[in-house]
């Protein structure tokens, strides 16, 4: 495969409430931000990530358009999945050969309407979804699957939103509760390939592996107690083949954390979520790419020589993502 | 353009206004299957699954491949969810074919679909984002007015959109899978038809389809069969609300034209290739594309429409299958236009195969004329 290395992230000032912002607003400035750090005023492959439903309307990616100033036309593609799938397209897209440089993009406001309901129009619609089960109630049955005991939940809830304290991008929140916030943000990558990777930055994060699984749909199908398509894409994705330092888990409950670490085979000494993670920050569509992000952050500063980011999608981690960064 | 790519099998299910008798993923998997079928292969044999449609609103189900993993036979693989407004089918075939080009995987499912009997697509095209604007139109609306300046600018007489509503359901009677098929259906019987919106009239227009669309693609090593092989490739967006961007002939889609046409080698699209399979969802894109995609010069499209050039016996046949015109599962239209050219140059196109056909474009377009993607596909290897 061809190296390519993620040169540059940027996110928002994430909020719990309506700023008053279009969607494009909102975008404009992570992109801007990725622009300036890498120099780059146009990229070979553009993709993004963002829901429909968030907004109520079609096409929320469209409008995203203006933001890019995307003129003359650009090579572009979107998927209705995190902004962590839209990086994936785009590693994929890098491994033709012809084109060097991709920008990638998340973003979604979850304030403009009732997030945990809108969740469940994510469920089979004829079978599942008329239950009324949201997000918080999967979300139940799943915690209640693995049985954690309620002392380690809370800590990984105490240390995660003590963590996003300390992240200016995150938001500020009681050390206490369990439900990941109502969040607006977006997030940006850049990502180049082969020689460009080192042009673009001083420490290039190069995705050594990359890869993901999708499970059954049906709850009943699964044993909610663990996560077999997260353990599946870390292993292709090659998690186990050296040490972890930091990894960042797109968990947005603290059950999920302890799922995703065993399915990871993450040791001990592995720093899970240093930003605080979903549980201080979830910007749905752009919470698994500021994952991959914030990973590769600590390679792009130097603080660390190998990070995982981790992204994850449909009921109960139905879907996973696992990158392997490596300076 | 990386690594060879073929289609080596394809699947559609009958188009129709109301699919009562299956689900959503019931719907899927029937193109899917025959999809696999065409090829020789099980699920067991596909590394990767792409699905495309639509907005979401269109069925009301929240990213469905979610729920479609099971009936796709994804469980334990990777799956990606495409979405590029109308463009989305054709884009979801370039999602795939970049897996194989990547090297990544060497057998991908692509799968596209519309439900639209689950709900009401122009309404769900009528709503807005917040902060902005509504148009409350739906498609036909947003575009009549694109169309109306096309024929002010090239003074195209107006029975020309009637011809390409005639001769697209004349192919459609070709067509087993097409949705409208209107027996003896001639010019009187298209002008009779109530004005939706100037000058698009009831028979000049798509109709609401049930419907998917599936398509296997390997590897050069992974082929089995009969291949298609994709000659090229491009997408290429612009932003709806740009000043002095030009909605009839857009940028996009001469660029898009541009960049396919240099990787398969085409100088001349109206000599080089044999037959098209373009997204005219309104009777009028036939001339309008026909510039656009450079087949005619500006302001020259509709003498070609006029001609006969683009009919089944012309020398440059365009939606050869009765096109968007006659079936239009917005979601999967885009594919079906990329599914249908692979199908021409395999020679499997049945009734309404086009004789000798070498090489064929697949064209979508979506949102404002503002999303593009094409592929251009071979019998010969590249």
């Amino acid at each position: 495969m061809r190296d390519v290395a993620v040169v540059a992230f940027a996110q928002t000032h994430h909020t719990d409430h309506d700023t008053g912002v279009s969607e494009p607003e909102l975008i404009l400035p992570a992109i801007d931000e990725v622009r300036e750090k890498t120099g780059l005023r146009s990229f070979g492959f553009t993709c993004s990530g963002s829901c429909d439903y968030l907004a109520g309307a079609p096409f929320s990616f469209v409008s995203a358009l203006d933001a890019l100033g995307a003129w003359p036309p650009i090579s572009e593609s979107h998927v209705e999945m995190d902004g962590a799938w839209a990086l994936y397209e785009a590693w994929v897209r890098l491994q033709h050969g012809d084109v060097d440089t991709a920008l990638v993009y998340g973003f979604g406001k979850s304030s403009l309407g009732n997030l945990r309901t809108i969740m469940t129009l994510q469920l089979d619609p004829y079978y599942l979804e008329p239950l009324g089960l949201d997000q918080l109630s999967m979300a139940g049955l799943q915690a209640s699957a693995l049985g954690a005991p309620q002392e380690e939940l809370d800590e990984i809830v105490r240390r995660s939103r003590a963590d996003g304290r300390a992240n200016p991008y995150a938001l500020d929140l009681p050390l206490e509760g369990g439900e990941p916030p109502i969040t607006d943000g977006a997030a940006a990558v850049v990502l180049a390939a082969g020689d460009r990777a080192g042009e673009l930055c001083a420490n290039p994060a190069y995705i050594r592996g990359i890869a993901h699984r999708i499970e059954p749909h049906y709850l009943g199908m699964r044993d909610l107690s663990r996560s077999v398509s997260a353990a599946d894409a870390a292993r292709a994705a090659g998690v186990g083949k050296g040490r972890v330092e930091v990894a960042e888990l797109h968990a947005q409950f603290a059950h999920e954390e302890i799922i995703l670490r065993q399915a990871l085979e993450l040791p001990a000494e592995t720093v899970i979520n240093p930003s605080g993670g979903p549980l201080a920050a979830n910007p749905v569509m752009a919470t698994g790419l500021i994952r991959i992000g914030e990973a590769a952050s600590h390679i792009l500063d130097g603080r660390a020589a190998r990070t995982v980011g981790h992204a994850a999608g449909g009921p109960c981690l139905q879907h996973n993502l696992v990158t392997v960064l490596e300076a | 353009m990386g690594n060879s790519c073929a289609v080596i099998g394809v699947g559609q299910t009958y188009y129709t206004t109301k699919r009562r008798d299956v689900s959503i993923a019931g719907l899927v998997r029937e193109a899917a299957l025959r999809a696999l079928e065409d090829a020789g292969l099980t699920f067991k044999d596909i590394d990767a699954v792409v699905v495309g449609k639509a907005p979401d609103l269109f069925e009301g189900v929240m990213m469905p491949e979610a729920y479609l993993a099971d009936a796709l036979g994804a469980a334990g693989k990777p799956m990606m969810r495409v979405h590029t407004a109308g463009s989305v089918g054709g884009s979801t075939a370039l999602v795939g074919a970049s897996l194989i080009q990547g090297g990544v995987h060497d057998r991908v499912l692509v799968v596209a679909f519309e439900k639209q009997s689950e709900s009401n697509a122009t309404w769900a095209l009528s709503t807005h984002l917040p902060f902005n604007a509504s148009l409350v139109v739906g498609a036909g609306g947003y575009f009549a007015p694109h169309i109306r300046e096309y024929m002010r600018r090239s003074g195209a007489p107006e029975h020309i959109g009637t011809l390409v509503a005639v001769k697209d359901r004349q192919n459609a009677l070709k067509n087993p899978y097409a949705h409208l098929k209107i027996p003896g259906i001639n010019r009187q019987m298209v002008e009779s038809t109530p004005m939706l919106w100037e000058p698009i009239r009831y028979l000049e227009t798509c109709p609401s389809s049930d419907g998917a669309c599936a398509m296997v693609l390997a590897s050069e090593s992974a082929v089995t069969g009969t291949p298609a092989w994709v000659h090229g490739t491009a997408m290429r967006s612009e932003p709806i609300f740009r000043a002095g961007r030009d909605t009839v002939n857009p940028q996009g889609g001469k660029d898009c034209a541009a960049d396919v046409y240099r990787q398969a080698g085409i100088a001349d699209p109206r000599r080089d290739i044999d037959v098209a399979e373009t997204y005219v969802p309104f009777s009028w894109y036939e001339p309008m594309w026909l510039e656009n995609l450079g087949f005619a010069a500006e302001g020259e499209g509709w003498k070609l429409t006029e001609s006969g050039a683009t009919a089944l016996d012309g020398d440059i046949p365009w939606n050869a299958s009765g096109g968007v015109l006659s079936s239009n599962p917005i979601g999967a239209s885009g594919l079906i236009r990329f599914a249908e050219a692979a199908q021409q140059v395999r020679g499997m196109a049945g009734e309404h195969q086009v004789d000798g056909a070498r090489r064929a474009l697949g064209h979508a377009y979506g949102g404002g004329a503002q999303f593009f993607a094409m592929w251009v596909v071979g019998r010969e290897k590249p």
